[in-house]
């Protein structure tokens, strides 16, 4: 039983991460219909920004966290001004590849200028354990849930209670419409994108602080498995991205924990086309039919 | 996919100019015997992974690769026949991809006209190389490829040009197995191999069936993973006595500080990808204790090697840092190719891979290296122990 809880609070943590990636593609998707691959390489430049601001500037870590998701956003904003925006009247196809470069381009441009290798990220955080029952949790394990919990709420808020979630709701509908009504579509998709990057960061420096050890080519695999957990939230609906991430998480660990760590990753997948043949929409989503 | 698109493209440029090229040469190559060593240098192709997914490995050894031919090259060079030559390094990159590597390979051998490759990294571009290295006579030699397969041809005899400068899997995993049973006494073992590598396949395999205790559970990651908690969970459910661990630093760095994180404070024992300064730095200093790893390269036996000292000295006085293994491999490589071409009297790549097969307590930075009749490299193997992520002591196993 006390093993359950421990694999319990495993898949949390990792989900928890898997969620706040989740954040970003759904939110992207939902309001310009582009898939954003390049969304878990903002993840580790984050994780990278957090590894030098502590490293060299002897940030804290609520500063260093703070700081990444500052940053990112201005990344996401960047990356939206110059990749996306020009194609934003093509064909959907041209600006998933061109998502599938940006990715590519951050990767190697990193991989490039700071080198391959896997860096450890410093402590600035001791890590204490606690004995609940049997169960053991980290501080660290704690602060994950925690700022991952507490970054949903504020995003749910933002976009519930204020004008730009408004407006940010508005476009996702109706891109046509809200611009008639006058909301400026420009400044709506750039605020969206540095809403999402920002989650990233933080996902970036929290999972810097939980494993220890960042390269350039973290993204890739969290960020593909971010995007199925949007999916299997239902790809649009926030509260269905933090769903997804979570279920994501224990999914992942209850396959390693039953001796098939060979698959984890392929469990997932297979997650991925049982949801998109059973239940194309997602678990929070809307089936709504396309004009044709 | 616009890069996979891309990629097809080069690949098709690629076949149809070594096509080209090999039609040019099959009326040329019928008396000619590989490739002639010509003007004033000894052309060496550096055929690694500087890029992708084992680029961090690739790099650290062209930094051995390079040290080794500035300090041969510092000294005059390599004396071939009473002359003296300097090395020349063509170093490209293979981008640790099986198609990159064979065409990088029929790049060197053909257009380059090298007389020795050094690479690859990986077992896995290594053996796409192979054809195009075969056909134009040109030995390589890679410092880390592990698979025993990787040497032999389907028929069980050495692939003529193909040679290693580390150790094969089935050595170094029997050897872990011995250690764990005779040593630690461990009874009860769980594996934990990573499954991305021939490497960790490799070692993984040849642990389970020479190991005389009970394999009580075998679980695999993929590289790059990041999250091992619910492995390490169940193992400490399952009361293991030990865990044997082959992977790369890595991802064994962060499994060590996982598994001390969740109270599973039982012996970790891997292998020599294991054998890096950055194991600690990732897993904390105070959860590497209990660690052991099989190593040619170990920095306690080192120290009684004049060679190895000469060598991690300069390292560090260039790069800052301690010497990794896989620069030490590199580094042991350059100067195997200097040993077998002086001995040969000749640069010609047929006389190098004489000269190769041939080697015999080679005084490397790595041990004692000697070439058997399999093309690998044998040398002796220590086992280092890690206490508070300071290596205690170092076992010589028999």
């Amino acid at each position: 039983m006390t093993t359950l809880f421990q694999q319990l609070i495993n898949g949390l943590s990792l989900g928890s991460i898997y969620a706040l990636l989740a954040l970003g593609y759904t939110m992207v998707y939902g309001i310009i219909k582009l898939i954003n691959f390049a969304h878990g390489d903002i993840y580790m430049l984050g994780a990278f920004w957090g590894y030098y601001t502590i490293n060299f500037w002897h940030f804290n870590f609520i500063f260093a966290l703070l700081s990444a998701m500052v940053v990112c956003a201005a990344a996401g904003v960047i990356i939206e001004y110059f990749a996306y925006r020009p194609l934003r009247h093509a064909p959907r196809i041209t600006a998933l590849i061109t998502a599938i470069g940006v990715s590519y381009f951050l990767e190697n441009g990193m991989s490039y200028l700071y080198g391959a290798d896997t860096r450890n990220f410093p402590q600035v955080i001791k890590q204490v354990n606690y004995n609940l029952w049997g169960v053991r949790v980290s501080n660290i394990q704690i602060l994950i849930l925690g700022t991952a919990c507490l970054l949903m709420i504020l995003l749910q808020l933002i976009i519930k209670k204020t004008k730009m979630g408004r407006a940010m709701r508005a476009v996702s509908v109706d891109p046509d419409a809200a611009e008639l009504v006058g909301i400026n579509i420009n400044r709506t998709i750039s605020f969206t994108f540095a809403l999402g990057s920002s989650m990233a960061g933080a996902a970036g420096v929290l999972i810097g602080l939980y494993y220890n050890s960042i390269d350039p080519l973290m993204g890739m695999t969290p960020g593909i498995k971010a995007f199925v957990a949007a999916v299997v939230g239902g790809i649009g609906s926030i509260p269905g991205a933090s769903l997804g991430g979570f279920l994501i998480g224990i999914l992942e660990t209850a396959v390693q924990s039953v001796g098939l760590s060979a698959y984890k990753d392929a469990a997932v997948y297979l997650v991925l086309i049982i949801i998109l043949l059973v239940l194309p929409a997602g678990i929070f989503g809307k089936n709504v039919k396309e004009k044709v | 996919m616009n890069n996979k698109m891309i990629k097809r493209v080069t690949g098709i440029a690629a076949i149809a100019m070594s096509a080209v090229i090999f039609a040019g040469c099959s009326t040329a190559k019928t008396t000619s015997q590989g490739n002639d060593q010509t003007g004033s240098t000894v052309k060496i192709g550096v055929n690694l992974e500087l890029s992708g997914a084992a680029a961090g490995y690739g790099n650290q050894m062209k930094q051995g690769v390079q040290m080794a031919t500035n300090e041969i090259n510092s000294k005059g060079g390599v004396n071939v026949n009473g002359k003296k030559k300097k090395i020349k390094l063509i170093i490209k990159d293979n981008k640790t991809s099986t198609s990159t590597s064979a065409s990088v390979a029929a790049q060197l051998v053909n257009n380059d006209k090298v007389n020795a490759i050094i690479g690859t990294a990986t077992t896995n571009a290594g053996t796409a190389a192979i054809p195009n290295e075969t056909k134009a006579k040109v030995p390589a030699l890679s410092p880390s490829a592990t698979d025993p397969n990787f040497t032999l041809q389907k028929n069980g005899k050495a692939q003529p040009y193909v040679f290693r400068a580390c150790y094969q899997n089935n050595f170094q995993g029997g050897t872990g197995a011995k250690f764990v049973y005779n040593n630690l006494k461990a009874k009860r073992v769980a594996v934990l191999g990573d499954n991305s590598t021939d490497y960790g396949t490799g070692l993984a395999k040849s642990f389970k069936k020479q190991f005389k205790g009970k394999v009580v559970d075998t679980q695999y990651f993929s590289a790059g993973d990041k999250d091992f908690n619910a492995i390490l969970t169940s193992f400490k459910n399952k009361k293991v006595d030990a865990i044997y661990a082959p992977g790369y630093y890595s991802e064994i760095g962060l499994i060590i500080k996982q598994a001390r994180q969740i109270g599973l404070n039982v012996p970790i024992v891997g292998s020599d990808g294991m054998a890096d300064a950055k194991l600690v730095q990732i897993a904390g200093a105070k959860n590497a204790s209990n660690i052991y790893y099989t190593t040619p390269f170990s920095k306690t036996v080192a120290e009684k090697n004049p060679t190895a000292v000469k060598f991690m000295n300069a390292y560090k006085a260039r790069y800052h840092t301690d010497a990794p293994t896989f620069s030490a491999l590199a580094y042991d490589s350059t100067y195997m190719i200097k040993q077998a071409i002086e001995s040969q009297k000749s640069a010609n790549s047929v006389k190098i891979t004489k000269g190769l097969a041939n080697i015999k307590d080679f005084n490397g930075v790595t041990g004692k290296i000697t070439i058997d009749s399999k093309h690998d490299a044998n040398k002796p193997i220590a086992v280092e122990h890690l206490n508070n992520g300071k290596v205690v002591g170092s076992t010589q196993i028999q």
